[in-house]
């Protein structure tokens, strides 16, 4: 086993163990922390895959400020331990047998077709940033700058949401 | 070299892991959560298709997919906390209030 394959299965088996505790967490803090481990070990598989600007970005954006958020409103709200009613801990059973088949499904399906994917040799002379920054603002630029709108709306949809209503 | 096919199954895993919490969980905010967790499983594919095409568009998809994921966090989070305020629960079962 090679040293890239070896880093592969321990980023994944970190991954996938945080998405399940996330599941079995009951307090939202600990699900939280649980998906922050998840979302740093994605970024180490980025790097992996070479693509250095993608990773450095889950970490400040996802798991820096995306998840500050949760966090914040985790602890605005004081949120307490989740409660199951009998109806919904019976729906745990076949929602995850229904899991596993959509979840086999859809590998089976895409790994067929990434079988099939030519893997072209990493030449490794040009930069990923560099051409990421070409193609966003060259390709990309008028789907950018509808995201610049999309944050402005969202900011402004937030503070409307949250603001109290005055008497 | 990982082979791509290794990226997508555990993308898939991964996704199926936030089908599973989505439906399963009843915390609002960690069901908002599971959410995430898909749409960081969906990056994965698409920066590991990047990789093994040596195209960058999947990279750049990922970006847009980040900046939406960050307003729709904003919108969701705001949307939470007035469900919070009216309804003083944050259990999705005590949100029936179209429920006959």
């Amino acid at each position: 086993m090679t040293a890239p394959l070896v880093v592969f299965f321990v980023l994944a088996a970190l991954a996938v163990i945080g998405a399940i505790s996330l599941i079995l967490q009951k307090h939202p803090i600990h699900s939280a922390l649980s998906l922050i481990v998840v979302m740093v070990a994605l970024a180490g598989l980025y790097l992996l895959l070479g693509a250095e600007f993608v990773a450095a970005v889950q970490i400040i954006v996802y798991g820096g400020a995306i998840m500050v958020l949760f966090v914040f409103v985790i602890m605005l709200l004081n949120a307490g331990v989740e409660e199951h009613t009998s109806i919904s801990k019976m729906a745990g059973a076949p929602g995850l047998l229904l899991v596993v088949a959509l979840a086999g499904v859809v590998a089976a399906t895409i790994a067929k077709s990434a079988a099939g994917v030519q893997a072209v040799p990493q030449t490794g002379e040009i930069s990923s940033t560099l051409g990421i920054s070409n193609m966003i603002f060259k390709d990309f630029v008028y789907p950018f700058e509808l995201t610049s709108f999309l944050i402005l709306v969202a900011v402004l949809g937030a503070t409307v949401l949250a603001q109290r209503e005055k008497t | 070299m990982v082979p791509t096919s290794y990226y997508v199954v555990l993308s898939a895993i991964l996704f199926g892991l936030g089908v599973f919490a989505f439906i399963f969980k009843r915390n609002i905010i960690t069901i908002f959560m599971s959410i995430e967790l898909m749409l960081n499983a969906v990056n994965l594919a698409f920066v590991a298709f990047s990789q093994a095409l040596g195209k960058l568009d999947g990279q750049v998809f990922v970006l847009f997919v980040i900046v939406v994921a960050a307003a729709e966090a904003a919108v969701g989070l705001g949307i939470i906390i007035l469900i919070a305020r009216n309804r003083e629960t944050l259990n999705v079962e005590r949100v029936d209030l179209l429920k006959l």
